[in-house]
């Protein structure tokens, strides 16, 4: 287990793409930090330059105490979890798990017993003279995840693992992943494009677009007070409205822009702003309404309102947009004014 | 309609099968036919049967030799090209850098060379290097006109394969050389297979070569001593198609057997279902 620092890391592909511009990330050890960001902000590109299959154009990467900058993948004892997991199709389960520790020159004996003991902490056990096209995805993302666990590595490099299984088992394994953690306490990095997910599992999330980081905190911290309007647009569902600070009738440098979530957007009999039900999106518990404005140029307001007789289409609504709840950005830079 | 379909293309299929398959039944035929009768107007199924032309073949002229001569030439050249073109297809379907086209263009130029210009020139060559009527002189030429098809066979093939295999068996430790013989060779046993059987087959068949640098019967391979059945005053046909025979039947049988080894779908299940 070490500790992963990513030092002015910037890479440009020979064709001129620039996949990641700048970056700075300093994993703790025993950390869980997650990447997240829309394709193609180069949030796997930057997972693959930790792991040591790209080699960044400039700066350092250091893991542990070493520099690792210049080190092919084998020589960096980290594991990784690809989307597709990558398992090796022509080897048994058993054998899948113990292929990096045989080509350390591990006793057998030793392997036998972690592959025994990774295979029972996954609930594979029963899997191991199998092949991997016999598996269910579920199970092959254990697999994979065995593979990584079985080596004992200094961080583990996960790349989007749950996107392949359907809703219902994606929140199990979620839930195992936090679990299997917490028990572990290994260095974790993780990339997902998935906001609730980087949400739910993450001790930190790095927001990433374009190649740079714009935002590193916590979960928590993140959602309450992203730190530009991209940010704030990402992280949260629904995604947070955005309207003209002038609109939601505070005193605001000019062209600022009023962040509010739809959760916060109060319906009452009184209220500041006009606004027409222009849909309403039934989700269970609650419902999503999408409001018309009466302002002129304003993009559709989402707003969530509680269980039971929600307003009828076309009705004409009164709502709050409560002052302490609204995010303040800067209208030309996008970033966090309060 | 489709019944009619299927029995067009059922028809055809067995016109295009007799049309390929003749050519063989009547050499096999022939060969078994007595030498007196081999020149009357042949009967489709040949009345009387004999193994003459095989027990000449055997022992009047010793036919073992170069069927010995050409197994050694293709494996040996088998055995060197196909590594060669392995590493070779390895770096040209996964190593960035500068060039790489044109150097695969450049390996398949190789191949479009006509064998008779270079001729006179290897031959001087292997004169000076003392290989004329050996083993190695025809391996050398052998494998510089084997290998480039198997290079692109194999980048192909490589190409299919996903990198993110080599890159967790890269990540678990292998270097680049030990996930290429643990991960990548097992997954690409039908392209190697392809590729080995075509050089065999390239090697079995050469004849331009095999003429040109073997000097006697010593060294002369199935195609060259086949060809110099004929006497100066009459052509043993009954033995040269027995030789063919001979010379047909077990590459045939290599090429069946190999082909069930073949297995496609064997990368199946390595990524999402």
């Amino acid at each position: 287990m070490a500790a992963v620092r990513i030092e002015a890391v910037a890479k440009t592909y020979p064709n001129g793409h620039r996949a990641i511009r700048h970056v700075d990330l300093a994993i703790d050890e025993g950390e869980f930090v997650v990447l997240v960001g829309p394709s193609g902000c180069g949030k796997s590109t930057l997972l693959r330059l930790i792991a040591g299959l790209e080699t960044p154009t400039s700066g350092r990467i250091v893991i542990g105490d070493a520099d690792a900058t210049g080190l092919p993948p084998q020589a960096r004892d980290l594991a990784m979890v690809f989307q597709s997991y990558a398992l090796y199709p022509h080897m048994s389960v058993r054998d899948n798990l113990a292929y990096g520790l045989k080509v350390r020159r591990l006793d057998q004996a030793v392997v036998a017993q972690r592959v025994a003991d990774v295979a029972a902490a996954l609930d594979i056990s029963a899997l191991l003279q199998r092949r991997p096209a016999q598996l269910s995805g579920g199970q092959r993302q254990r697999v994979a995840l065995g593979r990584a666990m079985v080596r004992q590595p200094k961080a583990f490099l996960l790349d989007e693992p749950l996107s392949n299984l359907d809703p219902a088992l994606r929140a199990q394994a979620r839930a195992e992943l936090r679990r299997l953690h917490r028990r572990l306490g290994v260095t974790v990095v993780y990339v997902t494009h998935d906001q609730e997910e980087a949400m739910t599992l993450g001790g930190r999330i790095a927001v990433m677009r374009d190649g740079a980081i714009e935002q590193v905190a916590p979960p928590l911290d993140v959602y309450a007070r992203p730190a530009n309007v991209f940010v704030a647009g990402f992280i949260g569902a629904p995604a947070m409205n955005f309207v003209p600070a002038t609109l939601a009738g505070i005193d605001a440098p000019a062209g600022a822009v009023a962040g509010i979530r739809p959760q916060d957007v109060v319906l009452g009999a009184s209220g500041q702003l006009q606004a027409v039900v222009d849909l309403v999106e039934p989700r269970g518990h609650d419902h999503l309404l999408h409001l018309r404005l009466d302002a002129s140029g304003v993009p559709p307001l989402l707003a969530v309102v509680a269980g039971g007789a929600p307003p009828a289409l076309g009705a004409g609504v009164l709502l709050t947009l409560p002052r302490e709840r609204l995010h303040l950005f800067d209208g030309r830079t996008g970033t966090r004014l309060s | 309609m489709r019944s009619v379909g299927s029995k067009v293309t059922g028809v055809a299929g067995a016109a295009l099968l007799t049309l390929l398959l003749f050519p063989i039944y009547w050499m096999i035929a022939s060969s078994l036919t007595p030498e007196s009768r081999l020149f009357q107007s042949p009967p489709l199924l040949p009345s009387t049967l004999s193994l003459d032309h095989y027990r000449a073949l055997f022992d009047e002229r010793d036919f073992l030799i170069p069927i010995r001569n050409s197994l050694v030439v293709a494996a040996t050249t088998t055995m060197v090209a196909l590594p060669v073109a392995a590493l070779c297809a390895y770096a040209l379907a996964r190593l960035r850098f500068r060039g790489r086209g044109v150097l695969l263009a450049l390996i398949l130029a190789v191949s479009m060379f006509p064998q008779i210009s270079i001729v006179p020139p290897l031959y001087l060559i292997l004169r000076e290097l003392r290989l004329l009527d050996t083993y190695p002189g025809l391996v050398l030429p052998y494998v510089t006109f084997s290998a480039p098809l198997a290079v692109w066979l194999l980048t192909a093939f490589f190409r299919q394969l996903s990198p993110e295999l080599e890159e967790a068996a890269m990540l678990d430790g292998a270097s680049r050389l030990r996930a290429l013989w643990d991960v990548v060779l097992p997954l690409a046993v039908p392209g190697v297979a392809t590729a080995a059987i075509l050089t065999f087959l390239y090697c079995w068949n050469e004849f331009l070569f095999a003429l040109s640098f073997t000097l006697g019967p010593e060294r002369y391979t199935v195609p060259v001593a086949v060809t110099l059945f004929r006497g100066r005053y009459q052509v043993p046909w009954g033995q040269v198609l027995a030789a063919t025979v001979v010379a047909t039947v077990p590459v045939a049988l290599l090429v069946l057997t190999c082909q069930r080894r073949i297995v496609a779908g064997l990368t199946a299940g390595a990524s999402k279902g």
